[in-house]
């Protein structure tokens, strides 16, 4: 082993051990989990079943709400883009000094109260005066507030490395201020609506929390059908396959987006 | 080369006596100690109770909690000789029994068992081979509570619940078995074996336009209740008595006309339990009059088991008017227990009743 071979192997040890034992052995005896007939802690008799996959593709309350989930995922994902973009355009762009500063805490500042706190105060102002609680509106609401700062914080930070002189060069040429907004921003800055999108779209559709304080009767999505059969059914088995099917549904997702997302990377 | 023999030695030394010590003062305090496994803030560790309970006794009482019954099987399975006393509800008692979990109970050592309902006392959930393997101990409903400056006349069946003047403004728990189960009985059916799944399956789906959100917990009900969200929500007898006194909701409980789902818990001792004398003394501490009376009249409590102390509480008491009222019981139906396989058919039904309420 030569000398930085042993350095990397001795800084990045630590890391992939720990992500080792905390993430991946956990995951691993989930995904064991998932193919057995009953839960093997009970100290019952368990075999091999591929059952739990199937009832996914079979039950129409799997795969139905499944969709809910990936719909809620996409409906969240683009109102933060739509809010958060040109926030973080005004900030990387227009507002210097003192007020960044300002703001950038105001931006960060929900992240400083627990998730439950935030969404129970959801629940007054959406009683009154918007009226609106209980409902799919209000999961969208909830969830919206609790992920819009990373859309800001992702674009902002592509948004600032642009060399203003790109853009000046470009108005120099002729082109109108939307122009130099379509053709160099926006292509510049692709990285930063990526990472948002990767960061806001998969824990949303996994969300069970925020549906079922917020939502009412129209919280039923995979996440809470999960919850429901880790905590009540106690049939794991099944709620961690119905986890792992939705883990492939994103994989499959950003594979199918891949080639759209390697195009935008290689023009910016 | 000495010198660090000797210290090592009597570092090993100093260790072994600290070891001796520690154990000699753990066994010296589990003489007069018990070990409570319950649910938080269910009776068993009201503070209280327990200093009455020290003082008496000179018993020290400490818990353990458990989240759901099936953490609490799996605390008795996994640590044997941690528990003395285990609060378990009527379905778990003949499975913890047949594992081996808990122990026959001597009934003379529990000076209030002659006063307990037999019906609760010498359930066969609780009997196995002529012996107890728990004494009854408190006992509850679940049906519905409504708003008294809502809804003037009170509401006598379980129908309340699906009528058109309370839409999008019914309460309900989410929870597929107790839901099954209140469907089951405003159809006229047995809630253990509901004959007809698809009338049931029916009969819940129509509530989509009546439910203005479900509950979760007692604390969730009484918000929802202050705030206007419910006229009328199902709910549990010993948290509608809470409300009402702790809370001053103006809330009354009812037992509709077609029945309602009945439960009752019993205090257990493990097997190998490091003190069963204390758990026994323990255990008849908890039915008896004094200690029931002063818990539903400052706390609020499910009925108890002990006629006797039922019959001391206030005469609008929600245990004495309702639950004492032996043409109520007559029309309970307890609650029996429920396969791995069923829960799971119980769970998808549920599922596929919230998912038509989204659609």
């Amino acid at each position: 082993m030569t000398r930085q071979a042993r350095t990397v192997f001795a800084l990045t040890a630590p890391a992939y051990l720990w992500l080792a034992v905390t993430v991946l052995l956990p995951l691993a005896t989930m995904l064991y989990f998932s193919f057995l007939t009953a839960s093997p802690l009970g100290g019952k008799e368990v075999q091999f079943t591929l059952k739990h996959y199937t009832d996914f593709f079979t039950k129409q309350i799997y795969w139905y709400n499944a969709w809910r989930s990936v719909e809620l995922g996409l409906y969240v994902t683009a109102l933060c883009l739509i809010i958060g973009y040109p926030a973080a355009l005004g900030l990387a762009k227009y507002i210097k000094g003192r007020w960044r500063e300002a703001i950038f805490l105001l931006i960060i500042l929900p992240f400083w109260s627990n998730a439950l706190v935030r969404t129970f105060s959801w629940t007054m102002v959406l009683r009154e005066p918007f009226n609106i609680l209980f409902s799919y509106p209000a999961i969208v609401v909830g969830l919206v507030h609790a992920y819009l700062p990373y859309a800001i914080l992702t674009c902002y930070i592509s948004l600032q490395a642009i060399d203003d002189s790109l853009i000046e060069a470009g108005r120099s040429l002729g082109a109108t201020p939307a122009q130099a907004f379509r053709r160099i921003t926006l292509p510049l800055s692709m990285p930063g609506i990526m990472a948002a999108i990767f960061l806001i779209f998969v824990p949303v559709i996994g969300s069970f929390m925020e549906p079922r304080i917020l939502g009412g009767k129209d919280a039923i999505m995979l996440g809470p059908i999960i919850e429901g059969q880790f905590i009540t059914a106690f049939n794991w088995p099944l709620g961690a396959a119905l986890s792992f099917t939705m883990l492939g549904m994103v994989l499959l997702i950003l594979l199918a987006a891949s080639p759209f997302l390697k195009h935008q990377m290689a023009r910016s | 080369m000495s010198r660090f023999v000797l210290s090592r030695r009597s570092a090993l030394a100093l260790m072994g006596g600290a070891a001796t010590f520690g154990l000699t003062g753990r066994i010296a305090h589990a003489a007069g100690e018990i070990k409570v496994l319950n649910w938080q803030g269910y009776g068993t560790d009201e503070k209280w109770a327990l200093e009455m309970f020290e003082k008496k006794t000179g018993i020290k009482v400490v818990h353990d909690y458990f989240n759901s019954e099936q953490e609490m099987l799996t605390k008795l399975r996994t640590s044997p000789g941690t528990y003395d006393v285990v609060l378990m509800n009527n379905i778990y008692v003949m499975e913890a029994a047949h594992e081996g979990l808990i122990q026959p109970l001597d009934t003379s050592k529990f000076s209030n068992f002659g006063d307990l309902a037999p019906s609760l006392r010498d359930s066969d959930r609780f009997v196995m081979g002529g012996k107890h393997f728990a004494i009854a101990w408190v006992w509850g409903l679940t049906s519905f509570a409504y708003n008294t400056q809502k809804i003037s006349a009170k509401p006598d069946t379980m129908g309340a619940l699906w009528d058109p003047a309370h839409a999008g403004k019914v309460g309900w728990r989410d929870d597929a078995l107790e839901s099954i189960q209140i469907a089951a009985l405003a159809t006229g059916q047995d809630m253990n074996a509901p004959a007809d799944l698809e009338k049931v399956k029916d009969k819940l789906k129509a509530l989509k336009s009546q439910i203005k959100t479900f509950w979760s917990s007692e604390d969730e009900w009484n918000k929802y209740m202050a705030a206007g969200d419910y006229d009328i929500a199902v709910y549990w007898s010993g948290s509608a008595a809470r409300s009402k006194k702790a809370m001053k909701l103006p809330v009354e409980f009812v037992v509709p006309k077609e029945g309602a789902i009945g439960w009752f818990d019993g205090l257990t001792i493990a097997d190998k339990a490091p003190n069963a004398e204390g758990a026994a003394a323990f255990i008849n501490f908890m039915v008896d009059p004094e200690f029931y009376v002063k818990w539903d009249n400052d706390i609020g409590a499910p009925a108890s088991a002990n006629a006797k102390a039922n019959a001391q509480l206030p005469a609008d008491a929600l245990n004495r008017t309702v639950l004492g009222d032996p043409e109520v019981v007559k029309r309970v139906q307890w609650m029996a227990p429920v396969s791995d396989e069923q829960k799971q058919k119980n769970q998808e039904l549920w599922d596929e009743v919230k998912t038509s309420f989204a659609l």
